[in-house]
């Protein structure tokens, strides 16, 4: 091939990028700059940069005065990091079991604990519905945080059991011969070499987690148990004829997840591209 | 402290211990909960609050009673077409895109996926709006942009028109996730030892007809996966119909899918009262389409597809 060709080939499969990055961002930013600006700028200028004239916070303040997002955004934490605690824990301990220990029914309870991989747990929100009526968890944060930790746990076995097949056995032999627990060598052996696993997981089970409408929209509605994204939707609803406002509150709802996301985007892409899913 | 090692072993404690935690919650609240849907849609509310078995006829009523079969299969059909759009754009683009990534020697690879994945990232809820703003003739940012390069008397309000609003939500839903099949693909691209690509090009197979008859068949076993994730994801689907047209998946219910009826059917609304029963019948449904999709790519489709080790 010859040099030119590949220039021409290089700089095709730039433009072909460029376009689709710009297709992909440009939504999201018209949405960023619009919320700084006046409602009467939104309107005759919504492709421009705000300027000095045109520059106005007032959707912020609305959403800060009017919302409880403060509370939405610590129950969205809570929930969050609470089951992805539970998910990485138990999903690490249940993945050393099946990859260490033969037993009898082993290969049985990894297909069992794999069937939630493929089978949406919202279809059985009926009866989860009825369950949490009956241990009186609706409209706590509980609730929450044991449906998604019930919805994250199969995934997380699954790719942390390929994981700690790796581990080496003759560090863990050397460390049952220097006569350690079984429970020793899973928290000081096995888990901190399966670090990187782990945080792969974390990634997958926290987003959507944190962007579920579906189980707090049926399961904690209550205005103290609303998470950020039920208590967005519903804000957005009452203000949507208020565009300073409902800019402002897409803008506030977007920044979290992109900071997050560009602080474990290696984590995530080095996740996906190490195979673990083949 | 040595492990006994006779032939009949002891219970060893902490693999119960290891594993208990794990499969009681999945038992309990997905397991359980599953089946008890399942069940549910066996029985109808009978005289008082009691339950009455009446066998599969809630799915009678589901597919032919006038009442329900009208808006259950309008549902089922916008569900598959929302499916096959997903399969005609997404995934293709998610292709091309991970082939052109994939390219050696190209710069900013690692910038074009962090951006082209963000969407993916951010919720219905977010993706809803941004795109209910844009398209809004109210606002004029489409119509605007469309006049720009001299399309613009092609806009209409799509997602107020009935002939057009499930399949513009199903692009809005491509828009956010092309992302997954691009880096699950990309990944499968990677994973193709050079030797391979160095042994075709000594044949003279380059560029485009090296990745029709080189790398396409090697990662169809992963374009596999990929179609049967957006499967699942598609029959599952209710956040964004819901965002962006409201539980009456309007216009006139033109963008009503599985989820968006459960939904409707489970809690009611407006005057219709909620029906755990046939919410229940509308779940199973759901369950066994997945489940007959799920089935079909285990047994039909992946153990006939060659797999090449390397």
């Amino acid at each position: 091939m010859s040099a030119r060709a590949n220039i021409l080939r290089s700089s095709a499969a730039h433009a072909i990028l460029i376009a689709y990055t710009i297709l992909a961002l440009y939504p999201v930013f018209l949405v960023v700059i619009n919320s700084m600006k006046s409602r009467r700028a939104i309107f005759n200028e919504p492709l421009a940069l705000p300027t000095r004239e045109s520059f106005d916070l007032v959707g912020f303040h609305t959403v800060l005065e009017q919302g409880n997002f403060l509370l939405y955004f610590q129950n969205s934490l809570i929930v969050t990091l609470a089951s992805l605690f539970l998910v990485l824990l138990f999903g690490a301990m249940a993945a050393f079991a099946l990859a260490e220990y033969r037993f009898r029914g082993n290969l049985l309870m990894g297909l069992y604990l794999a069937l939630g991989i493929m089978i949406p747990i919202r279809l059985g929100t009926v009866a989860i519905l009825e369950i949490m009526v009956a241990a009186n968890l609706v409209n706590t944060l509980t609730s929450l945080v044991l449906v998604y930790t019930a919805q994250g746990l199969p995934l997380a076995v699954f790719i942390l059991a390929e994981f700690m097949r790796q581990v080496s056995d003759d560090l863990k032999n050397a460390a049952r011969i220097d006569g350690l627990s079984e429970y020793r060598i899973f928290f000081t052996i096995a888990l901190p070499l399966v670090r990187p696993a782990l945080a792969t997981v974390a990634v997958f089970t926290m987003i959507p987690i944190w962007n579920d409408l579906w189980f707090p929209l049926i399961l904690a509605p209550s205005d103290a148990t609303k998470t950020l994204t039920l208590g967005s939707q519903i804000f957005l609803g009452q203000y949507v004829t208020n565009w300073n406002a409902v800019l402002a509150a897409l803008t506030l709802a977007i920044f979290p997840v992109v900071v997050l996301y560009l602080i474990f985007s290696r984590q995530l892409i080095r996740g996906i591209t190490r195979g673990a899913v083949k | 402290m040595s492990r006994p090692r006779t032939k009949r072993r002891p219970i060893r404690w902490h693999i119960v211990v290891f594993l208990a935690p794990a499969v009681l919650i999945y038992t309990a609240i997905m397991i359980i909960p599953l089946f008890g849907t399942l069940n549910l849609s066996l029985f109808t509310r009978g005289e008082g609050n009691t339950r009455e078995f009446v066998g599969l006829a809630n799915f009678v009523t589901l597919f032919t009673d006038p009442r329900w079969s009208g808006a259950f299969w309008n549902a089922t059909w916008n569900n598959l077409w929302f499916f096959i759009v997903h399969m005609l754009v997404q995934n293709p683009i998610g292709i091309a895109l991970a082939a052109i990534l994939s390219s050696p020697r190209l710069r900013f690879a690692a910038f074009y996926r962090t951006a082209i994945f963000i969407p993916a990232i951010l919720s219905f809820v977010i993706v809803g709006f941004v795109w209910r703003l844009i398209l809004s003739p109210l606002w004029g940012v489409a119509p605007n942009m469309m006049d720009a390069i001299g399309i613009g008397d092609w806009f209409s309000p799509w997602l107020g028109q009935e002939s057009s609003a499930l399949t513009t939500l199903a692009l809005i839903s491509v828009w956010q996730f092309v992302g997954i099949p691009m880096m699950l693909i990309y990944a499968a691209l990677l994973s193709i030892p050079d030797e391979v690509l160095e042994a075709a090009e000594m044949d003279g197979i380059t560029g485009a007809s090296q990745f029709w008859k080189i790398k396409l068949p090697l990662i169809l076993p992963t374009i596999g996966i990929v179609s049967i994730l957006t499967f699942v994801g598609n029959f599952n689907a209710f956040d964004l119909i819901y965002v962006v047209q409201g539980a009456l998946a309007g216009p006139n219910y033109s963008t009503d899918i599985l989820g968006s009826l459960l939904f409707r059917t489970f809690f009611g609304f407006q005057l219709q009262l909620g029906d755990p029963h046939m919410g229940a019948t509308v779940a199973t449904v759901m369950f066994f389409i997945i489940l007959a999709g799920v089935s079909l790519y285990l047994f039909g489709i992946q153990t006939r597809m060659r797999r090449y080790q390397f």
